[in-house]
C-alpha cells in the first residue's frame, strides 16, 4: 500500500493526479470504520495531516480540514451547536467538516447548515484548479457526490449574508455518540426564514414551500408557525430504517421546524 | 508465650476493599483473552451464513487452503467427535450441517499466519446457498409446534374470580449483553497431543465438557483456563469460538488465536429472549390479588442453549413478589430462525417483571391506591408460599423493608434550568424547558439465586495456608464483578491473615465452581471458600489443640501455642470443599415443588423528564433498595447495583436488537445504543441486610436484581409523564407519540 | 511500509502494511495491548490515546498517517511505579470492574484534568461521553473524578 504525506495542498493534488484511485484521509473517522469492519483495503492513501491550507476559518470560507472540536467554538451559532453533537470528544478532535461533506451521509450533521446557507463546496484539482459547486449540485444521492476523481474538497464557501440568528437541533435516542434521527437548521435572513434538514431525504433537504408560506407574513403568527411545521413534515422525504420510521421522522421534522422558528424569533 | 493484642485483620468482610486487579487494569497491564499471544501463533477467522435460513449447496474450501500462509480450513466434515454442542441440549452444529438456521451461523474456520490472511482465506472459500423461508414469527412457531420447552403452572382454584380484572399484552425486545471485551481466546497445543484453552467464558468446566466431546478426546487432553474477562452478563455462558480454535490447534499443532470484532460478537453470542406476554390479573376491590393468569411466549432462536431454564424462570416469576393463591401460566419458548437466545442478567425474570409491574400499576390506578401502597398490601415475604411453585420462601425476603426503604429516599428537585445536559434530547437542543413533563414510576422485582429445578449445583474451592499467607484455589470466573475481592475478604476474616492470593485453577486442577451467572458466585463460590477456610481453621485448631486461629498462629486461652511457621512446618496445609446449596426439586406437571434454593428482592423508583411531543426521555435518576443479606463489600455492591440499573435503563429506553426476517439490522455500537455518561442517571441505593440462610455471612447474590425492576420503573415513569399506555420495552420515541 | 513515531516517549517503528489502525499496530505489532479493541469504529473509546496532544480513538487513526507523531497510551501515564492520579482514584473509588473500558477512561480523564483541573459533574460527563462502560453504570467513575476535581480546587 502507498501512503503519501504531502506537505501542502499542491503536493496533495499532485499526488491525487498521479494516482486517481488514491483516497484522501482527513480525520479518518469514516474511512477507518470501513477498514476495520467492512475490510476496505485502499491501495493508495493521501494523508492530509500536514496540509495546512484547508484548516482556515474566515468570514467567507470554512476550510475542509477544520475539526468539529474547533467548530464547537465557532461564532456561527448553529454551527457551534451542531458541532457539539457530532460523535464524541474523540471524534470531534479528529473528524472534519470536509470529511462530513465527502462522506455525504443523509445524516451528516454539518450538511443542513451548508444547505440552509445555500453555500458552495470548494473543490480543487491540480489540472483544472478551483471550482465552487452549489451544495444542491454537489450532494446527488445517499453517500454520492459530484466530486471528480482528481478533486479534493478544500472548503465551504459562505454567502455574503450569514445570519446571526440561526438555530440547530438534532434528535437522537441517546445523548452522545448518536446518529441523527432528524436534524434541522433554521436561519433568519433579511428576506425571511430558511430551513434545511438532515436524515430526512437522500441528501440534505430544504423545505422551500414551507419557507414561502412562512415568509409570506412579515412576522409569523402562531398559526403560521404551526402550518410551517405541517408543511415541513410533508416536504421531507424520509425513510423507515433500523433507526426510526418515516412517520416519526416526518412528525419530528415538523416539530423541530416550529421550535427552531420560535427560537429564532426569541433571539 | 505471646499474648494476643490485635483483634481483627484489615480488609475483611464488610469493608469496601479495593480490587486486587485494579492497578493492572488502570495501567493497561491486565491480560484479557484478546491480549494473549504465543510463539508461532496462528490467527483464526470464521465464515458465517449470510442467510437466516438456507440450504448449503456447495462448500469448497480448497481455494482457501491453497493460499500462502493458510494452515487449515475446517468445516463439518473435519469434526472428529460430536458434531453438535450445547450446554443443556447438544443441538447446535459445530459447523453448518447442510442447513443454516440463523444469520451468522458458523460454516467454516480458517487458521493462517496473520489475521489479514485468515480473513482473505474466508473470502476465498467458495460457497453457494439456496435460501429458504425463515421461520421468524414466534406465534407461528408455537402453532407449528416448533418449541424447545413448554411449561404449565396450575396453582389454586381455576374458578377463582376477582371483581377487578386487568388484562394486558406486553412485549420486550431482544437485548444484547454487549460486554466491552469481545469473544476471544487462544488454544495452545501442549506438545503431547493435548490442548490448553484460554477463552472468554463464565464457566470453564461446562466448556470443557462440550469441547472434549467435539474433539473426540479424553477429558484429560484438554485444560480450560480461567482468563481475563472484559465483562459477560450472560453472553459467555455458552460456547462461542472455543471448539473452533481447539479444532484448529488440534489440526495444525500450533497455537491458534481468534478474536471476534464487534459485529461478529453480536452474532457470536446468545442474547436476551424477546418476549410476548398476555396477562390477566384479578383482584378484590381493596387491591388484594385473587388470581393471575398469563401466557408467556419467548423466542429462543435457532438453538436451545439455556432457553429451557430461561423459560422456567419466566414462568416461576410470572407474578413477582406478591401473594397470590391462584396462578395459571402457560409458557413456551419457541425455536425459530432468529438469532439464538440464552442467558442475560435477569434470565427470564426481566421480561415478566416488565409485564407484572405494568399490570400492578394499572391495578393500583383502578382500585385507587398508590403504586407502593398496592405493592405493600400484596407483598410476598419469607415463610409465604411462592405464588407459582407453592414452595415456602426460605431464608429472608424483606419485601416490605425494601419498599419502605425506597420510599424513604428523598425525591430529586424539580427541573430547575434549561442547560441542555439536563434536558431530554441533551446537546441536540431539541426541547424547550416548557415542553418537559416529569414522571415518577416504581417497580419491585423478584428473582431466584443460583440454579434451580434439581440441578446438582455445586462449587469447589480449596483454601491453603502457607507460612506467608493464604491462597484460594478456584475455577470460578471473575468477569469483572469482584468475586476475586470477596474471596480474599472471606479468607482474611476467617483465617485472620491479611495476605490472601486468589489462584485461578484450570479444569484439571480443581472441580467446577459452576457458572458465574444466576447471581450465584457470592453465595456458591463465596460459600465454598468460606466453608474451606472454616474447615481449614478447625483442622488447624484441632491439630494444635487451640481455640483461636490468628494471623500469627494458633492460640489457646489467649496464648500463642503454635506459630504459623510451626503450623506449616510440614508444608502448606489446605482444605478442599465441594459446596452445595440446599437441594431443589423438579417441578411437577403443574409446576409445583421446591424448585428454587433462594430468592432476592429489589425495588426501583425512576424519575424521568419527557418531551412528549418528540418522544424523547431523560432518565433523571433511579433510586433503589435491595435485599442483599449482607453487604460483603459495600463499594463493589454499589458498583453492581449501579451497573445493573444501567442495563435496565438501556432496555427501557434505547437498547434493542432490531431483527428483520432473522437478520440483525444494527450489529454495531453505532446503532445498538448503550447508555453513555450523558444518559446515565445518578443512583441512590439503600441496602437491606437481613441474613439469608445459606450464603457466607448471610450474603445473597446481588448481580441480577438491579436489572430486573429498573426497566419497568423507568417505563412506569414515562407513562406517568405522558399518560401513554406503553406496552413495550424499549420505549421508542414513536411509541410515546403514538405513531 | 516503515512508520516511526514516538510512543510514550520512546521511538518505535512498525513495518505494518499501512492501512491498519494505530490500535491494531499498538496491540499486535508493538506489544502495547493496553489500548482495547471493543468496537473498532470509534463508538466506545476503549482505545483512546493522545496523538500530538489530541484525544483520539486509536482505532480510527491509520498507521500510515502516524509518521513522526507523538503518541501517549495508557501504558505511558504512570511514572514508573507512581500511578497517575486518575489511575489511583479509579482503583480507590471502585471505578474499575471488568476494566476493559478503563484504559480509555483513564486516558480521557487525564486529558480532561490537564485542561480543566476542577471539572463539574456535567463537564466530567460530557468529557467522558465518548467512553462506554458496560459494568459500572458510571457512578463510581464519576465519583472518582469528582474526588479528583475537589482535590484540585
Amino acid at each position: 500500500m502507498d501512503f503519501a504525506s504531502p506537505r501542502d495542498l499542491d503536493e496533495a493534488l499532485a499526488a491525487k493526479a498521479a494516482a486517481p484511485d488514491a483516497v484522501f484521509l482527513a480525520g479518518g473517522t469514516d474511512l477507518m470504520v470501513g477498514v476495520n469492519l467492512a475490510h476496505y483495503r485502499p491501495m493508495s492513501v493521501i494523508g492530509l495531516r500536514h496540509v495546512e491550507e484547508t484548516r482556515g476559518i474566515g468570514a467567507d470560507r470554512i476550510g475542509a480540514g477544520v475539526t468539529w472540536a474547533r467548530l464547537e467554538k465557532h461564532s456561527h451559532r448553529a454551527l457551534a451547536q451542531l458541532a457539539r453533537t457530532v460523535g464524541s470528544p474523540q471524534i470531534r478532535a479528529a473528524g472534519t467538516i470536509g470529511g462530513n461533506i465527502g462522506t455525504a451521509s443523509p445524516a451528516g450533521d454539518g450538511l443542513p447548515w451548508i444547505a440552509v446557507l445555500d453555500a458552495g463546496i470548494e473543490l480543487v484539482s491540480s489540472d483544472r484548479g478551483k471550482r465552487v459547486v452549489p451544495w444542491k449540485d454537489f450532494f446527488v444521492g445517499v453517500k454520492r457526490t459530484s466530486i471528480a476523481d482528481d478533486e479534493l474538497i478544500t472548503g465551504v464557501v459562505l454567502p455574503d449574508e450569514v445570519p446571526k440568528i440561526q438555530e440547530f437541533a438534532k434528535i437522537g435516542v441517546r445523548n452522545a455518540m448518536v446518529i441523527s434521527t432528524v436534524c434541522c437548521v433554521v436561519m433568519r435572513f433579511d428576506a425571511g426564514f430558511r430551513i434545511a434538514l438532515g436524515s430526512s431525504a437522500p441528501t440534505p433537504i430544504r423545505a422551500i414551500k414551507a419557507e414561502e408560506m412562512l415568509n409570506s407574513e412579515s412576522s409569523p403568527s402562531d398559526a403560521a408557525i404551526t402550518e410551517f411545521g405541517r408543511l415541513v413534515s410533508l416536504e421531507v422525504r424520509p425513510i423507515t430504517d433500523h433507526r426510526s420510521t418515516e412517520a416519526y421522522r416526518r412528525h419530528a421534522a415538523g416539530v423541530l421546524a416550529q421550535r427552531l422558528v420560535r427560537r429564532c424569533l426569541a433571539a | 508465650m505471646t499474648t494476643r493484642t490485635d483483634s481483627r485483620v484489615a480488609n475483611g468482610v464488610g469493608e469496601s476493599v479495593a480490587r486486587p486487579d485494579g492497578v493492572p487494569k488502570v495501567t493497561g497491564n491486565f491480560a484479557y483473552a484478546s491480549d494473549l499471544v504465543a510463539d508461532r501463533m496462528l490467527w483464526g477467522a470464521t465464515l458465517r451464513s449470510p442467510h437466516a435460513r438456507a440450504r448449503l449447496v456447495t462448500l469448497d474450501t480448497s481455494p482457501a487452503l491453497a493460499m500462502a500462509g493458510v494452515r487449515a480450513v475446517l468445516s463439518q466434515e473435519d469434526v472428529p467427535g460430536a458434531l453438535t454442542f450445547g450446554q443443556e441440549h447438544q443441538d447446535q452444529p459445530v459447523f453448518c450441517d447442510g442447513e443454516a438456521r440463523f444469520w451468522g451461523e458458523a460454516v467454516a474456520v480458517v487458521a493462517a499466519d496473520d489475521p489479514e490472511t485468515a480473513r482473505k482465506a474466508i473470502d476465498a472459500i467458495v460457497i453457494e446457498w439456496e435460501p429458504l423461508d425463515p421461520l421468524v414469527d414466534p406465534e407461528s412457531a408455537e402453532e407449528q409446534g416448533s418449541v424447545f420447552r413448554e411449561m404449565k403452572i396450575r396453582r389454586g382454584d381455576p374458578d377463582a374470580e376477582g371483581e377487578i380484572v386487568i388484562e394486558g399484552y406486553y412485549e420486550t425486545a431482544s437485548q444484547d449483553q454487549a460486554p466491552l471485551g469481545p469473544e476471544a481466546g487462544i488454544a495452545i497445543p501442549d506438545g503431547e497431543g493435548g490442548l490448553d484453552l484460554h477463552v472468554t467464558t463464565q464457566w470453564v468446566h461446562v466448556d470443557h465438557r462440550q469441547i472434549v466431546a467435539c474433539l473426540g478426546v479424553p477429558d484429560d487432553m484438554v485444560r480450560c483456563h480461567p482468563v481475563g474477562m472484559g465483562g459477560a452478563f450472560g453472553a459467555r455462558e455458552d460456547i462461542s469460538l472455543h471448539i473452533h480454535i481447539a479444532l484448529l490447534a488440534q489440526r495444525t499443532g500450533l497455537p491458534v488465536k481468534m478474536v471476534y470484532d464487534r459485529s461478529e460478537s453480536f452474532v457470536g453470542h446468545v442474547k436476551r429472549h424477546p418476549s410476548r406476554m398476555w396477562y390477566r390479573h384479578e383482584a378484590a376491590t381493596d387491591g388484594t390479588l385473587i388470581k393471575v393468569s398469563a401466557r408467556l411466549l419467548l423466542d429462543g432462536g435457532a438453538y436451545a442453549h439455556t432457553s429451557s431454564a430461561v423459560l422456567a424462570n419466566a414462568a416461576f416469576f410470572t407474578v413477582g413478589p406478591y401473594r397470590c393463591d391462584n396462578v395459571f401460566v402457560d409458557a413456551a419458548v419457541v425455536k425459530t430462525n432468529n438469532p439464538p437466545c440464552g442467558a442475560m442478567r435477569g434470565f427470564g425474570a426481566v421480561q415478566t417483571c416488565f409485564a407484572y409491574e405494568s399490570q400492578m400499576d394499572r391495578l393500583a390506578e383502578t382500585v385507587g391506591m398508590s403504586p407502593l401502597e398496592l405493592r405493600r398490601h400484596n407483598a410476598l415475604v419469607a415463610g409465604d408460599p411462592l405464588n407459582t411453585s407453592g414452595q415456602i420462601i426460605p431464608g429472608s425476603l424483606p419485601t416490605l423493608e425494601v419498599i419502605d426503604a425506597l420510599d424513604s429516599i428523598p425525591m430529586p428537585d424539580p427541573l430547575a434550568d434549561d442547560d441542555p445536559l439536563h434536558m431530554p434530547g441533551g446537546t441536540g437542543l431539541t426541547t424547550p424547558f416548557s415542553a418537559v413533563r416529569r414522571g415518577v414510576g416504581y417497580a419491585v422485582g423478584l428473582k431466584n439465586v443460583a440454579f434451580s429445578e434439581a440441578f446438582d449445583d455445586f462449587a469447589e474451592a480449596r483454601v491453603v495456608l502457607t507460612s506467608s499467607g493464604a491462597e484460594v484455589h478456584t475455577a470460578a470466573m471473575e468477569v469483572g464483578q469482584g468475586l476475586v475481592t470477596l474471596c480474599q475478604q472471606i479468607v482474611r476474616t476467617v483465617l485472620e491473615t491479611e495476605n490472601v492470593a486468589v489462584i485461578w485453577n484450570d479444569t484439571s486442577s480443581i472441580g467446577s465452581a459452576g457458572s458465574t451467572s444466576a447471581s450465584r458466585q457470592t453465595q456458591m463460590t463465596g460459600g465454598a471458600v468460606h466453608a474451606a477456610a472454616v474447615g481449614l481453621r478447625d483442622e488447624i485448631l484441632s491439630d494444635h489443640a487451640g481455640d483461636e486461629l490468628r494471623g500469627d498462629g494458633v492460640y489457646r486461652n489467649g496464648d500463642l501455642v503454635a506459630s504459623i511457621a510451626q503450623v506449616c512446618s510440614n508444608g502448606p496445609v489446605d482444605h478442599w470443599v465441594r459446596f452445595r446449596h440446599p437441594p431443589t426439586e423438579e417441578p411437577d406437571e403443574n409446576g409445583q415443588g421446591n424448585v428454587h434454593a433462594g430468592f432476592a428482592v429489589a425495588a426501583h423508583r425512576a424519575v424521568v423528564d419527557v418531551d412528549p411531543e418528540l418522544g424523547l426521555v431523560r432518565v433523571v435518576r433511579v433510586d433503589t433498595a435491595q435485599d442483599v443479606g449482607k453487604a460483603l463489600n459495600p463499594q463493589a455492591l454499589i458498583g453492581q447495583i449501579e451497573g445493573g440499573i444501567m442495563q435496565g435503563v438501556g432496555l427501557a429506553v434505547m437498547e434493542e436488537l432490531v431483527i428483520d426476517d432473522g437478520i440483525i439490522k444494527n450489529p454495531t455500537f453505532t446503532d445498538y445504543l448503550l447508555p453513555t455518561f450523558l444518559d446515565a442517571p445518578p443512583v441512590e441505593a439503600r441496602i437491606i441486610e437481613e441474613p439469608d440462610s445459606w450464603g457466607p455471612f448471610g450474603a445473597k447474590g446481588a448481580g441480577e436484581p438491579p436489572t430486573i425492576s429498573s426497566t419497568p420503573a423507568v417505563v412506569a415513569a414515562i407513562r406517568a409523564a405522558t399518560g401513554k399506555a406503553l406496552h413495550r420495552a424499549p420505549v421508542r420515541p414513536e411509541d410515546i407519540i403514538g405513531l | 511500509m516503515s512508520i516511526t513515531c514516538s510512543i510514550n516517549g520512546e521511538s518505535r517503528t512498525s513495518s505494518a502494511a499501512g492501512f491498519e489502525s494505530l490500535l491494531r499496530v499498538l496491540r499486535d505489532d508493538l506489544n502495547l495491548p493496553g489500548s482495547k479493541n471493543a468496537c473498532e469504529q470509534g463508538e466506545c473509546g476503549s482505545c483512546t490515546v493522545l496523538l500530538n496532544g489530541a484525544l483520539v480513538c486509536s482505532c480510527l487513526v491509520m498507521i500510515g498517517d502516524c509518521e513522526g507523531t507523538e503518541i501517549t497510551t495508557v501504558e505511558g501515564l504512570a511514572d514508573g511505579d507512581m500511578l497517575h492520579s486518575v489511575q489511583t482514584a479509579m482503583v480507590a473509588e471502585g471505578g474499575v470492574q471488568c476494566g476493559f473500558c478503563t484504559p480509555g477512561i483513564v486516558v480521557t480523564g487525564a486529558h480532561l484534568l490537564e485542561h480543566n483541573p476542577n471539572p463539574s459533574e456535567d463537564e466530567i460527563r460530557e468529557a467522558l461521553s465518548g467512553n462506554l462502560c458496560r459494568c459500572t453504570g458510571y457512578g463510581r467513575i464519576i465519583e472518582a473524578f469528582e474526588k479528583l476535581s475537589g482535590s484540585n480546587a
